[in-house]
């Protein structure tokens, strides 16, 4: 699985798709995935909150280790993968698709953010 | 995800900075194989090769392959090896006979836990004591201290080792296939001397997984060889390699302690509620024997701790050092958890206080960073093969 082109993504390893009415889907990489193992439960943020871009926002649990969810963008989050929450292994077997994990207004956006490429090369190091 | 590098955090990399990593003879297997490798007492081993939940359910299914070449073997031989045995650790080691296996504890004066271990008899004056990795030179040290006075040799055969485990229901028709041993013939904890794969290897029926299985005790220059037969031979079963982290899920839910954290120098086999391990009856003395009846006693009077299951109601995983707690009081601590793929659910096992240690007991929970989940405490084991 490569990156999709047209995602970007956070140091943190975090994807961020175009946004839509204003409107961007959050999610994990697949090497963040892989690097967790089978993850097992997420605690996503609540519909409503506002997420800082850089500050945690929820929690991913695997069998071995807990990794925190950090926002990529600033934002008000419309919505949370309830399908995620259900089924964790979701982010592991579709972690660009079926395995997003929230939507977020976005208010604000870092300069930071990579591309697919720039990604690539900086996951691989 | 966390800002510290993503990899050290997820696999718990702590391999002090100034020492290389040991590595096993399959080393390089691993890689080719994709496994991600994570340090395990100073030795660089397959935590997984793909999914650790489809490796864990292929034990339970299937077959399952284990490279455990980091465990410690240690040799004792002589005219007084099992008298030197019988002094060192806690076990009637004499009545073991050629051919068996016994799973004992070596512990301290005070009756502390040094290493958990298992000790085969492989001729009469000839036994091989199977240490953790992360305690093989304190055994070493202690056994080779112990021996003064013996007519007993105590050599370190680490280096002599390599050991793969095959491990799961359909494991003797995978090894049958690669040997003339008598397979039918060997018991659970029997070991016999064979030819696998062409190899000569010590056949042990032992495993840390609660499956049918067999630890196989082999040269490190045939561990490659032996693995790839092994591979070949179980294709038509479904045999998968499997790494540490199913190996941990295994024997959480088989009950079975692991060493740092259900066991260590300030428990007595008696606290683990492993006191079956400690013979009395045997003759002679026997390092930790005068604090082991102590505490023996206490256990069967009135036990501080009582080592005990606990299943989640949620979702949230327990992990070794969170608090058990009943009315807002801490009970207890959690020594390993892990989400149970058998059970679906996750799962710990806990020191808590007795009055709340038996099965079925209501309104415990696991403080998991602050919120306080609810579980039920059960019996160990979580589960059992059928027979």
């Amino acid at each position: 699985m490569s990156n999709p082109q047209q995602l970007r993504y956070s140091k943190e390893h975090e994807w961020l798709s175009v946004a839509e009415d204003g409107v961007s889907t959050v999610g994990i990489t697949e090497h963040a995935a892989n690097a967790l193992g089978d993850v097992v439960f997420v605690q996503l943020p609540e519909v409503g909150d506002t997420v800082t871009a850089g500050e945690t926002c929820g929690e991913l649990e695997s069998t071995k280790s807990v990794s925190d969810l950090y926002a990529p963008v600033t934002g008000e989050v419309v919505e949370a993968n309830q399908d995620v929450v259900d089924n964790p292994a979701l982010v592991n077997s579709a972690p660009f698709e079926g395995g997003w994990l929230f939507k977020v207004r976005v208010t604000e956006e870092p300069a930071d953010l990579l591309s697919a490429d720039e990604y690539t090369a900086f996951s691989a190091g | 995800m966390g800002r510290n590098d993503l990899a050290r955090h997820a696999l718990g990399d702590n391999r002090p900075m100034s020492t290389e990593p040991r590595l096993t003879a399959l080393d390089a297997l691993h890689r080719s194989l994709g496994a991600t490798m994570t340090d395990f007492a100073g030795w660089d081993m397959p935590l997984r090769y793909g999914s650790e939940r489809d490796e864990h359910n292929a034990v339970r299914t299937r077959a399952g392959l284990f490279d455990l070449s980091h465990m410690g073997e240690i040799t004792v031989t002589g005219p007084e090896a099992a008298a030197l045995l019988d002094h060192a650790l806690v076990g009637n080691i004499g009545g073991v006979k050629a051919g068996r296996a016994r799973y004992t504890m070596i512990c301290r004066a005070d009756g502390g836990i040094l290493d958990d271990l298992i000790v085969y008899r492989l001729g009469d004056t000839e036994y091989m004591v199977v240490a953790n990795a992360s305690n093989a030179q304190v055994v070493l040290d202690a056994l080779a201290e112990r021996a003064e006075g013996f007519d007993a040799e105590v050599r370190d055969d680490r280096d002599g080792y390599a050991l793969i485990a095959v491990q799961g229901p359909e494991s003797s028709g995978v090894v049958k296939a690669l040997t003339d041993a008598d397979l039918d013939g060997l018991k659970y904890y029997a070991g016999l001397p064979g030819t696998v794969a062409g190899v000569p290897a010590l056949i042990a029926r032992t495993g840390y997984t609660g499956e049918d299985g067999f630890e196989l005790f082999v040269k490190p220059s045939d561990a490659v060889e032996l693995w790839q037969a092994l591979t070949k031979a179980g294709e038509g079963v479904g045999l998968v390699p499997c790494g540490l982290s199913c190996r941990d899920t295994l024997r959480l839910e088989a009950g079975m302690p692991l060493y740092g954290h259900e066991l260590s120098t300030s428990l007595t086999p008696f606290d683990a509620g492993l006191g079956r391990v400690v013979k009395f009856e045997k003759d002679g003395d026997f390092v930790g024997r005068t604090a082991l009846q102590a505490a023996a006693d206490r256990a069967a009077s009135a036990p501080p701790r009582v080592l005990v299951g606990l299943v989640a109601e949620g979702r949230r995983v327990p992990r070794a050092g969170y608090a058990v707690v009943a009315g807002g009081e801490v009970i207890g601590e959690v020594t390993s958890g892990a989400p149970s793929p058998t059970l679906g659910k996750p799962i710990a096992m806990a020191y808590v206080d007795a009055a709340h240690a038996a099965p079925g007991t209501t309104g415990v929970g696991v403080d998991i960073r602050g919120t306080h989940e609810p579980y039920e405490v059960v019996a160990l084991p979580f589960y059992r093969r059928q027979k």
